[in-house]
């Protein structure tokens, strides 16, 4: 950051991006796909800004954040039929469990880093999803947990119905605009800038007085809890929770989406990441069962020319090193 | 009693003895200079005096409380900053943000998830301030790593003060210099003096004995001859080493 230079809280970039998004249901039929993509591609978006503020921020390679989607998908749907079915209760209950998830991997985990930190995310990640297999009283195991319900969303007096896809989507819009806004607030706020400090040097960050091994951990709760989020909506969204969302090659998934995008250099690259993904998915999937052969490729190709993603594409060549908060 | 003292210091790695029975005591506003041949033990010494490594044996205490196997993050937090032999910096930074975040007020601030990071007017007059003591001023825009490698020094200088120490540990702050440089260094070491206790471990002698109150030498992690630059001039080391012939 420049000396004396403010970031301002709204940008141009971003009130482009929730624009162009909140315009998707009006045309998103007329070019061939339908309204639950829309939807899909909106909670991948924040799963991956969620999942970025991890690894493009704070530079954690973790390979096991499948788990906390997953938790978070559990949450919502055991919230709703054991407890209260309110949506903003479940929504709570699946952020508070996949940041308790977080937390439990924290504690183990944060005096690592590099390749070591991500061995222990995917063993984590591994474990929670063995869990979730397993326990086929509480998840359904395999099965997984059906019937979750799509609740209405209750604003005092007022409340909507959120059962149709277009509805649900304008409800995600409005939380994917609340976690963009918090998160481009959060990375460039003090805690923002020592991650990103920490990122650089964990070394030197500690002989200037930071408790490295606290901002590890509270960045990973973070981004789980929000994760869990993206994983509420997600149940909600599927009507359903399954284990597979936790499995290695769904967290794999969304680091691809993140890389893809240029997460490492830009802050909405993990959106754009996420809609190529998907669409690759469906366009590409629409041809050929192999669609992943093709997409990763793609991400071959890219990590080899673009290191940056297809986020450094917009960027200047000058400014498109790494810094991941443009 | 000194400002800082250390007692009878051992450490090992694994069964190599690379500190045996070190101990020193830094004055509150003098210069200390620690010299000694490469592989001495030096760099080992600054790194247990400053959280790094534990030592196996012996006491570190500091302002009268034993600060002895505490966190690096506990023991900077108490005021003692160091700057590092090899270059350690926040590459990706710019100059302006990588004294920025090692300003006290930032690391106090360091929780807040929302607030606006450095909009405070008094923090960037503050690192504007460190960045004129160390003749960057002019650099404040620019990203570190690009820096020519005497400014990186300079820099790696200014992180250490931004702190605002009570007692500063500067490990080879010459190293890599030409004689330009040096002579800047010298001058900017020279300025803290009266402001902060220092403690530096210079091979460059020149540099040393024209600035030191006092000055220890270390070999094969011993202290083998300590006293004032005029009472070291005589010491057979300080002699036979083949900086010796200011003597
Ligand atoms: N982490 C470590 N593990 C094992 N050996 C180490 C470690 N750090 C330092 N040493 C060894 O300890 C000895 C002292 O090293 P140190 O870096 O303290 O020397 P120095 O006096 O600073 O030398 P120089 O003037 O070259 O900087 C060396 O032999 C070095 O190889
Ligand atoms: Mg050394």
């Amino acid at each position: 950051m420049r000396s004396g230079h403010r970031v301002p809280t709204l940008t141009p970039a971003m009130i482009a991006i929730w624009a162009a998004f909140a315009t998707v249901p009006l045309w998103i039929e007329h070019i061939g796909l339908y309204q639950y993509l829309g939807v899909e591609i909106l909670i991948f978006a924040t799963y991956a800004l969620a999942y970025n503020l991890v690894l493009g921020h704070s530079g954690l390679p973790s390979f096991g954040h499948g788990a906390f989607f997953g938790l978070g998908a559990y949450g919502f749907g055991l919230a709703q039929f054991h407890l209260v079915a309110d949506l903003w209760f479940c929504l709570g209950a699946a952020v508070a469990a996949a940041a308790l998830g977080g937390a439990i991997v924290a504690a183990f985990i944060s005096h690592r880093r590099g390749i070591y930190y991500s061995l222990l995310t995917i063993a984590f990640g591994q474990v929670f999803w063995f869990i979730a297999i397993k326990s086929h009283a509480i998840t359904g195991g395999e099965d997984g947990l059906l019937k979750i319900a799509r609740l209405p969303a209750r604003l005092g007096v007022v409340s909507f119905d959120l059962t149709h896809n277009i509805s649900l989507f304008y409800f995600v819009l409005a939380v994917f605009v609340a976690v963009s806004l918090l998160l481009w607030r959060l990375v460039h706020s003090p805690f923002g800038r020592v991650l990103k400090a920490i990122k650089q040097n964990e070394t030197r960050a500690r002989f200037v007085g930071y408790d490295v091994w606290r901002y590890k951990a509270a960045v990973l709760v973070l981004s789980a809890g929000l994760s869990g989020l993206a994983g509420g909506l997600f149940a909600m969204a599927q009507s359903s929770a399954f284990p597979d969302v936790m499995s290695l090659h769904y967290s794999g998934y969304i680091v691809m989406m993140t890389l893809v995008g240029g997460g490492l250099v830009t802050f909405w690259g993990p959106v754009l990441g996420a809609i190529v993904f998907l669409l690759a998915r469906d366009v590409i999937g629409a041809f050929t069962t192999g669609w992943m052969l093709w997409f990763g490729m793609l991400f071959v190709a890219l990590v080899v020319y673009r290191p940056e993603g297809l986020g450094g594409l917009f960027l200047r060549p000058a400014r498109a090193k790494p810094a991941a908060a443009k | 009693m000194a400002l800082f003292e250390a007692r009878e210091l051992h450490l090992r790695f694994g069964d190599r003895v690379v500190l045996e029975n070190i101990s020193l005591a830094f004055e509150a506003g003098c210069l200390s200079g620690i010299m000694g041949p490469n592989g001495a033990g030096k760099t080992t010494c600054f790194n247990v005096l400053t959280g790094r490594y534990r030592p196996d044996r012996g006491r570190v205490m500091f302002d009268g409380a034993d600060i002895t196997g505490r966190s690096p993050q506990a023991i900077a937090r108490l005021g003692i900053a160091r700057s590092f032999q090899l270059m350690n910096l926040f590459d990706e930074f710019t100059v302006f943000e990588n004294v920025a975040i090692a300003l006290p007020q930032t690391r106090k601030r360091g929780a807040d998830p929302i607030g606006v990071a450095y909009g405070d007017a008094a923090l960037v007059a503050e690192v504007h301030e460190i960045l004129d003591t160390v003749g960057l001023g002019e650099r404040v825009d620019q990203i570190a790593k690009s820096l020519p490698y005497g400014e990186r020094r300079a820099l790696e200088i200014a992180v250490a003060l931004a702190s605002r120490p009570k007692l500063l540990f500067l490990d080879e702050p010459t190293a890599g210099l030409g004689s330009d440089g040096r002579a800047r260094l010298a001058e900017l070491v020279h300025r803290l003096k009266g402001q902060v206790t220092l403690v530096v471990i210079e091979h460059d002698m020149e540099f040393l004995f024209s600035l030191a109150d006092v000055i220890s030498v270390i070999h094969w992690g011993q202290v083998i001859a300590q006293g004032s630059p005029a009472e070291l001039r005589t010491n057979p080391w300080v002699k036979n080493s083949n900086l010796g012939k200011l003597a």
